[in-house]
Parts: structure tokens; C-alpha cells; sequence
């Protein structure tokens, strides 16, 4: 009994430990670092920090409460954008409501009324999916790879079905060119990424509020941590799970849609070739962390966009890559991972 | 009528059949203990009961109505509640979140029922934002025993309660456990301190190989040569084998 005692003490002693030391490494590194690296980099490396935090949080929930690895959630991310496209394109078009360049930002306020509506539809498609195909696959007790690759599945469809409705080449929301902000050291801020910024602080805080406030955040929680006591709890785990995913589809959907302003155009490869960063941003931090995704995803972001510094762009994709095999190497549970 | 009404209940996991034909019942205001040998089926007959282990065959009623086939969810909200023997708290979520996870269902204002858990545990409403993987094993017992009662049972169900507990710890649940029945909840209790359990209990039953062997007053059942032989030994020694002619 102390024996076991002492042992905990030992590994909570340990892990604190792995924080001080890893922060303070890392701190260190990165501020060793900065003189050499150019700042315009890393402040656009955060905006995609921002973007990857979005997709990545939604990624990590799905896991963490669903013990489900969504291959499928760059082509959400994709749906995301291309319906929002087909709105201000479609829909919105045809009531009159043209317009780009709304205030220092790109893109017109069809843009804006269009956002949430794609939002709404990809959250409600993520359920019908379930619905549809995962739910039978869980009631018949299959493991987690299983549903992986049928996610892998619905991934595949989802970017053909892209493909046929809106072809392969690139496309882009309705545009108007604007000024870009000069900032000191050289640093140069789109208008947009302000508006991608905003968006990303508002979704993060909205998360967190919604986990740590709202009855059904904590029913998440819960159902994460213990699905069998939160079932003789009297919650409602059926309804856990599509809450789960109409927020983590969500969060994809605007990933997608920020994605596509930043980039200033969107492919239909546009969300798979996003899922390495994701994956690695939410193992970094720890999967089914939130907290920890978020972390990761500005690592990821910043160290990706610094890279490009020193290698070639094209090799981008590979950083996020490396930094993942590391991490599993060293710690497979991640920087914020509870457990092993 | 009996509260509880299990009635030659067959269960088991996939192709195994861990119960074969169990009937227990439990009347309002009762404390009821079923002992057994370990892998006899005792906590797979809670399982059972609350819904997490499919019932083939029997019966399993509650206040009158046939609740075999009823989802655990279902089966909390109509007042029967369940603390599992091991993993019975959420331990990333605070204590409070814990009860209030317990209230889920609830749609009326709970916190006095919160405030009530929180006299009955000190423990516990000293440091409610606490984290309840951080809590020791007796706190956590607590907890689990206070996040299954913010639902106001009629019938409370605890599977070892006094498990990996230190022998001071075991005392002081046992004490709340009879303080829980004296507020008027029924309890249904598997245990392995049978002997503790049995002094305090109304009837008990003895379990083996899923199914009945024995049923009697828990104090008869102290008193019975054979029981206090075979599972109430001074030795505290596993019986997995069934007992000699």
C-alpha cells in the first residue's frame, strides 16, 4: 500500500517534472532561435497555427470521447469551404446578394451570412454519416481500426464528390484585393488573416466554454473519461456522440472555410493533404486533449511556416511529419497526454 | 411486493454464460448482501440488473415493471442506481461536475441535493473544484457513492464498496452505507467482507457458479456452519473452486 503510494508520488513527481523541463528546453530554443528567424514567418505561421488549432480540436474531441481517429476530417474541412462557395456562388447569387471587399476584408458579407449556414449543413451531414454508417458499425462491436478505415472511405467519397460538382481545378470565393497591413520588423498581416484570427480566438474560447459550462460539454467530458458509468449515470450517450460530432464537424467545416479566405483559393485535395497537421498538432499535445491541441497546433503552424526559412516550401508538409514521428518516438501520449 | 424481483435471470459475455438462472429480490427498506466465491457472478448480476449486461433469459422487474430489456440510462432515471467496483468516478472532471453528472437526467435545481452529499462527505465539500483522479481510494468511494445518490434512488446497488479500502476506511463507508438505509434507500450490496456486510444486512444470499445456493437472514447466514466454513473463513483466501461434498 505505501509501496503503491510512493509510487504515484513518484510518477506525478516525474511529470511535473517533464513540464518544467520541457517548457524551459523548449522556451529556450525557440528564443535562442528568434533573432535568426523572420518575424512576418512566424506571425503567419501563427495564423496557420490558428487554423490548424480549429480543425485540430475538433479532431482530438472525436477522438478523445468517441475513441474514433476521423481520417475523414480534412474532406469536412473541405465540404466546409466548397459549400460555402456554392451559397455565396448559388443561393445568395441569385437573390441579388453579390458583393466582395467587405470592410479591410477580401471577401463580401455573402461571404459572412454563407459561413455559418456551410457550418450547419457539414455538422448535420457528420450526423447523418453517423447515423448512416458508423453507428451500425459500433452496434456490431467493430474495433477502432475498423471505423478508421471507413472513415478513410468516407474521406474518399467525400473528395470525389468534390470533384465531380466543382471540378479539380482551384477555385475561390468571390475577391476583392486589399491593402496589407505593415507592421514593425518587417512583418506583413493580410486583412483576412485578422478576420481568421478573430474567428479562431472566438471558436477556441466558445469550446472551452462549452466543455467546462454547459451540462452536455461536461456529458462529453464524461463520457470520455467512462462511457459504461456515464450510460448508468442515466446520460444519454447516443446523444453525447452526435453533439460530439456536430461540433467537431463544425469546427472542421470552419477550419475548411478560414482555410480557403487565408489561402485565398480551395482544391479538393485542399482538407486531406491538412489532415498530417492535424493529426500531428493533437498527438503533439496529447490526443483528446482540447488544450492540448491547441498547443500543438501553433508549434505546428509556427514551426512550418519557420522552416521555410532554411528549406524548401515544398518540403512544408514534411515538418509537421517529422515533428510527429519525433513525438511519437520520445512521447507517445504527448505534452498534455493523461496517460499512456 | 419486492422492490426488486430477479427472476431466473441467465447472463453472461459473448459465448459465455456467467448466470445461469439467478433469482434474488430485494424489498423496500432492506439491506441485501450477496456473497460468493470470486468469478461466482455477483458483479455480473448487478450488471445485469442496471442494464450493462444483456439479459437472455428471466426477469428483472423494478417498482412492478419489467426493466430486463430497458438501456442503463433508462433504468437510472426510474430510480435504480449502480456504483461499479472499480473506475466509479470520472477523473478528469471536478468533484462537483461528478455530482452533477450524477443529476444529469435532473431538470429541477439540484444544488440542495448537492449541499446534502456534501454534509454527508466532508470530505468531499471541503475541496469541491478538486479533480477526482487526484482523490484518495476512500474519498473516490465516497464520490462515487454521492454521485449515484444525486439522483434520489429508490434502490442503490454498490459493488464492493469496501474494496482496496485501508481497514479504518472500511468502518466509516460501512457506517454512511447504513446511514444511506436509514434515510430510507434500499441497498442491494456485493461484498467481499461478507462478514461485516452480512451483520448489518437484512437477508443475504450466497452465489456459486451463477447460480443460488443459499438465502437467509444476514444473521442467520453468520451463524450457518457452512457458510462461515466456506466463505467466512479467518482466512481471507480466494474460493475459486466450487466447495466439498
Amino acid at each position: 500500500m505505501t509501496a503503491l503510494r510512493t509510487a504515484i508520488r513518484r510518477i506525478s513527481l516525474s511529470w511535473t517534472a517533464w513540464h518544467t523541463t520541457a517548457i524551459i528546453v523548449f522556451g529556450a530554443f525557440a528564443l535562442g532561435l528568434l533573432p535568426f528567424v523572420k518575424m512576418g514567418l512566424v506571425v503567419n505561421g501563427a495564423i496557420l497555427g490558428a487554423i490548424i488549432a480549429v480543425g485540430a480540436i475538433g479532431l482530438t474531441l472525436i477522438y478523445g470521447i468517441l475513441n474514433f481517429a476521423n481520417i475523414a476530417h480534412g474532406d469536412y474541412m473541405t465540404m466546409g469551404a466548397y459549400l460555402t462557395l456554392f451559397i455565396v456562388g448559388g443561393a445568395l447569387s441569385a437573390l441579388g446578394m453579390e458583393a466582395q471587399g467587405f470592410g479591410p476584408f477580401t471577401f463580401g458579407y455573402p461571404t459572412l451570412i454563407a459561413l455559418p449556414i456551410a457550418v450547419a449543413l457539414v455538422a448535420a451531414g457528420a450526423i447523418a454519416l453517423d447515423v448512416a454508417i458508423y453507428r451500425r458499425l459500433r452496434d456490431r462491436g467493430v474495433s477502432a481500426v475498423v471505423l478508421a478505415m471507413a472513415s478513410l472511405g468516407v474521406a474518399i467519397a467525400l473528395r470525389g464528390l468534390v470533384q465531380i460538382v466543382w471540378s479539380g481545378d482551384a477555385q475561390h470565393l468571390p475577391r476583392q484585393s486589399k491593402p496589407v497591413f505593415h507592421l514593425p520588423m518587417d512583418v506583413r498581416v493580410p486583412p483576412d488573416a485578422i478576420f481568421v484570427a478573430l474567428v479562431a480566438l472566438a471558436l477556441v474560447s466558445a469550446v472551452y466554454l462549452t466543455l467546462t459550462r454547459a451540462k452536455m460539454g461536461k456529458a462529453m467530458r464524461a463520457t470520455a473519461d467512462n462511457p459504461q458509468l456515464a450510460l448508468v449515470s442515466g446520460i444519454d450517450t447516443q446523444r453525447v456522440i452526435w453533439w460530439t460530432w456536430g461540433m467537431g464537424a463544425a469546427l472542421a467545416a470552419t477550419a475548411g472555410i478560414l482555410l480557403a479566405v487565408f489561402q485565398a483559393q480551395m482544391l479538393p485535395s485542399m482538407g486531406w493533404r491538412f489532415l498530417i497537421p492535424l493529426f500531428a498538432a493533437a498527438i503533439l499535445g496529447g490526443i483528446g486533449s482540447p488544450y492540448g491541441a491547441l498547443v500543438g497546433a501553433f508549434v505546428i503552424g509556427v514551426a512550418s511556416e519557420v522552416s521555410t526559412q532554411w528549406i524548401n516550401p515544398s518540403y512544408k508538409p514534411a515538418v509537421a511529419f517529422g515533428i510527429l514521428i519525433v513525438m511519437l518516438l520520445a512521447r507517445p501520449r504527448g505534452i498534455f497526454g493523461s496517460s499512456g | 411486493m419486492a422492490l426488486l424481483e430477479v427472476s431466473n435471470l441467465v447472463a453472461g459475455y459473448g459465448e459465455t454464460e456467467i448466470l445461469h438462472g439467478v433469482s434474488i429480490s430485494v424489498d423496500e427498506g432492506e439491506i441485501v448482501t450477496i456473497i460468493g466465491p470470486n468469478g461466482c457472478g455477483k458483479s455480473t448480476l448487478m450488471k445485469a440488473v442496471v442494464g450493462l449486461v444483456d439479459v437472455r433469459s428471466g426477469r428483472v422487474t423494478f417498482s412492478g415493471a419489467d426493466v430486463s430489456a430497458l438501456p442503463p440510462q433508462r433504468i437510472a432515471r426510474s430510480g435504480l442506481c449502480y456504483v461499479p467496483q472499480t473506475d466509479n468516478v470520472f477523473p478528469s472532471l471536478t468533484i462537483r461536475e461528478n455530482l452533477e453528472m450524477g443529476a444529469f437526467v435532473r431538470n429541477d435545481d439540484f444544488s440542495e441535493r448537492m449541499d446534502e452529499m456534501f454534509d454527508m462527505f466532508p470530505d468531499l465539500g471541503s475541496r469541491p473544484s478538486l479533480r477526482a483522479g487526484s482523490l484518495s481510494g476512500g474519498q473516490r468511494q465516497m464520490l462515487a457513492i454521492a454521485r449515484a445518490l444525486m439522483l434520489d434512488p429508490v434502490l442503490l446497488l454498490l459493488d464492493e464498496p469496501s474494496a482496496g479500502l485501508s481497514p479504518g476506511m472500511v468502518g466509516s463507508v460501512f457506517e454512511r452505507i447504513r446511514g444511506i438505509n436509514r434515510a430510507g434507500v434500499s441497498l442491494l450490496l456485493v461484498e467481499q467482507n461478507a462478514r461485516q456486510a452480512l451483520s448489518m444486512s437484512d437477508r443475504g444470499y450466497v452465489l456459486s457458479s451463477g447460480e443460488n445456493r443459499l438465502e437467509d437472514e444476514g444473521q442467520a447466514l453468520l451463524d450457518n456452519a457452512e457458510v462461515a466454513r466456506l466463505y467466512l473463513g479467518g482466512s481471507r483466501d480466494r474460493t475459486e473452486s466450487d466447495s466439498p461434498k
